[in-house]
């Protein structure tokens, strides 16, 4: 091609220079650009959760959130939500690392007494069709699967295991071990919340 | 070779899953949902389109011995502008494809048609040729994705066609990916044929 650039020495790092210059460039402006809307999306994402896991509330969560530090130096995040300024609730963010693949994080709404809300699967890496059950399976209102509902239990007094394990909890049919590790981490965030609620901090 | 032949030649009879056999790591991966499918798709003829285009009109400055790691900078940065502007403002299918976004950039796809395509052609071409491979890719993983989530869930496109629990299950996961991926080529192949 005409004009073809000799590969000298200097004109290769000229060019490389040159290339990447613009390019950061480019990525840098985009990147103050789209600062604020997936910033945005992360919040109402979280709101969402909460509002999903508690019952209703007038406060902003978000900005009375605290954390307490787990072993494994991720954070354990708690939201609480009140109305007027009464606690109706607190919105547990917890995870596991006991599942299938990687990390599960999920959103776990208490009661002011411990007992169980809702709650909401944040994010999870599961196998398509099994492991991934879990967000509809452990709510269940079908009276006939009363025993998979983790809703409405007290996981202070109920046995939060798997029935194969001797505890209270049906298991998703050929997921146990994503069953497992879910209930896992409602137990942690329960452990945490009850300690939080002990120590009188709210 | 006019503008047309370009667009049909990277469309169906080069298509670049059919025919190419390239860029199968996203093909496999992302199409458990014709959805998922479409939008890897489009995300990919994105960065085609304006990796094509950009390459077309540097080419000539850049010296041979720095051609390949130019043209990934070149790739990489509209990749990751892909990335964040999904990020920002389609979450939730950002949330989908996940890791598959950032693997754009060593999609053989891109880099083969920055280094077989653009670098030797003017920039209307070049940008047809982004168009048509683009497309063709994402029509390849939305039929894959659709055939996937038919017999995997009963779903298309997320409507429910028939009861979950009739689905079979192989299809959603990795297995199913390839048995769908093969019979499809094998019907594409008796097609081009004909």
């Amino acid at each position: 091609m005409a004009g073809k650039k000799e590969s000298t020495f200097i004109n290769m790092v000229l060019v490389l220079f040159i290339v990447t210059l613009v390019a950061s460039a480019a990525l840098g402006g985009l990147y103050e650009l789209t600062k604020e809307p997936i910033a945005a999306a992360k919040l109402a994402k979280k709101l969402k959760a909460i509002k999903e896991v508690v019952p209703e509330f007038d406060n902003n969560p978000s900005e009375e959130m605290y954390s307490v530090e787990m072993p494994t130096g991720d954070l354990l995040e708690f939201y609480p939500a009140k109305k007027g300024d009464e606690l109706v609730g607190t919105a547990v963010k917890t995870f596991t690392t006991n599942g299938f693949s990687g990390y599960i994080w999920i959103m776990v709404g208490f009661k002011p007494d411990g007992t169980i809300n809702n709650y909401s699967v944040l994010e999870h890496k599961e196998t398509p069709g099994l492991g991934t059950k879990m967000e509809p399976w452990f709510k269940t209102t079908d009276p006939a699967k009363a025993k998979c509902s983790i809703l409405g239990k007290n996981p202070g007094t109920a046995n939060l295991t798997v029935s194969k394990d001797g505890g209270d909890i049906d298991a998703i049919t050929a997921a146990t071990i994503s069953s497992r590790a879910f209930l896992d981490a409602v137990q942690t965030a329960y452990n945490e919340y009850n300690k939080q609620m002990e120590g009188g901090t709210k | 070779m006019t503008n047309k032949d370009i667009f049909l030649r990277g469309f169906f009879k080069e298509n670049a899953v059919f025919a190419l056999l390239l860029g199968m790591c996203p093909t496999l991966g992302v199409t458990s949902s014709a959805t998922n499918g479409l939008g890897m798709g489009l995300a990919t003829t994105f960065v085609l389109i304006m990796s094509n285009l950009v390459i077309s009109l540097v080419s000539s400055f850049i010296p041979d011995k720095v051609k390949i790691p130019s043209f990934i900078v070149i790739i990489a940065s509209f990749v990751t502008m892909v990335d964040l502007l999904m990020a920002g403002y389609v979450p939730a299918l950002h949330e989908q494809l996940g890791v598959f976004i950032p693997l754009i950039v060593v999609n053989c796809v891109v880099l083969g048609r920055a280094e077989a395509f653009a670098s030797k052609n003017k920039m209307v071409p070049s940008i047809i040729d982004g168009v048509s491979m683009g497309l063709g890719f994402a029509m390849a993983l939305t039929m894959l994705g659709a055939i996937r989530e038919f017999f995997g869930s009963g779903k298309m496109f997320g409507v429910t066609l028939f009861n979950e629990t009739y689905g079979m299950l192989v299809f959603v996961l990795a297995p199913g990916a390839f048995i769908a991926l093969g019979y499809l080529i094998a019907f594409i192949n008796r097609v081009r044929k004909v």
